[in-house]
């Protein structure tokens, strides 16, 4: 009876009591909440190890800073903030790691382009080359360029949201994404360029 | 090659195969125990830390201030030379005056 009580508590019910000194009653928000931190950071992370450091990050930060958590907007909007900006520090402290090279493209990757340029509308985006071809693209872009074109293209959110993920204003979101944009056409200019030309 | 297609073409790959979800086994406890380890910002503490910090710059100061004022005075020496060596040159003058 105890244990079903516990866990209908809501997130509002347990942050006021991790607040009062119940520490304990952080671990089913981070039960909770961590499947989505997890997918929010698998988005820009590969390592599986690289990735758990980043959610480690988030709920020590969550910790630390909940009694700034006014209960304004849900629980998960405050933590998803920290999540992105946690996600691009990241980003930024392995800014150097970035490939700039297409030198190691697979040969599952280097199929689907040449089908791809065989016959654009044939090439299924569903295989796994075009996925990691995705994600080699999207490791060549610069930290801002990579966090706008997930959030606006992959997540498909609006530019006020994303103002209010990352803290950035709405102009700023605009114009990074026009630079995002014109970033990755670039990345892909340089695959054609050093495969086909 | 199309660009701006395959552009659409990548980023639909990238929207159909959305990043899984699954959290590491008992991965709460993990950090519920780092939580534990870390010892949790208390304002209180931080405030009387700050105290302590502005009371050893005073004391330094104090410290300081003592020192220098007990210090012997340079200044005040090289004033009373400079006092007896006008005293010499001007008077001896003033009794060749007064001898004349």
């Amino acid at each position: 009876m105890a244990e079903s009580t516990r866990i209908e508590r809501t997130d509002d019910e347990l942050i006021a009591a991790v607040r009062d000194g119940d520490t304990a009653s952080f671990e089913p928000l981070v039960a909770r909440h961590s499947p989505r931190v997890f997918a929010t950071a698998r988005r820009y992370a590969r390592r599986e190890s690289e990735i758990e450091d980043i959610v480690q990050e988030v709920w020590s930060k969550a910790f630390q800073k909940l009694s700034s958590f006014r209960g304004e907007a849900p629980f998960e909007h405050w933590l998803m903030r920290m999540a992105v900006r946690t996600c691009y520090d990241f980003l930024r402290e392995h800014q150097r790691n970035r490939e700039t090279s297409f030198t190691e493209l697979s040969e599952p990757e280097t199929d689907w382009l040449d089908r791809f340029v065989a016959a654009p509308d044939t090439a299924s985006d569903e295989s796994s080359a075009a996925r990691q071809l995705v994600e080699r693209v999207l490791a060549m872009l610069s930290p801002s360029a990579r966090l706008v074109i997930t959030l606006l293209e992959i997540e498909d959110r609006s530019v006020k949201e994303i103002s209010e993920l990352t803290g950035w204003s709405v102009p700023l979101v605009k114009v990074r994404a026009f630079r995002a944009r014109a970033e990755m056409r670039k990345c892909l200019q340089r695959i054609a360029r050093d495969k086909y030309l | 090659m199309n660009l701006a297609q395959l552009q659409t073409k990548l980023i639909d790959a990238a929207r159909k195969n959305p990043p899984g979800d699954q959290v590491p086994y008992a991965f709460e406890k993990r950090i519920m125990a780092r939580l534990a380890a870390v010892p949790r910002f208390d304002e209180w503490a931080q405030w009387v830390r700050s105290w302590w910090y502005g009371a050893a710059v005073c004391a330094a100061v104090a410290l300081c201030l003592s020192v220098w004022s007990f210090a012997p005075d340079d200044e005040q020496e090289l004033a009373a030379n400079f006092s007896q060596d006008l005293e010499q040159t001007i008077l001896p003058a003033d009794d060749a005056d007064s001898t004349w």
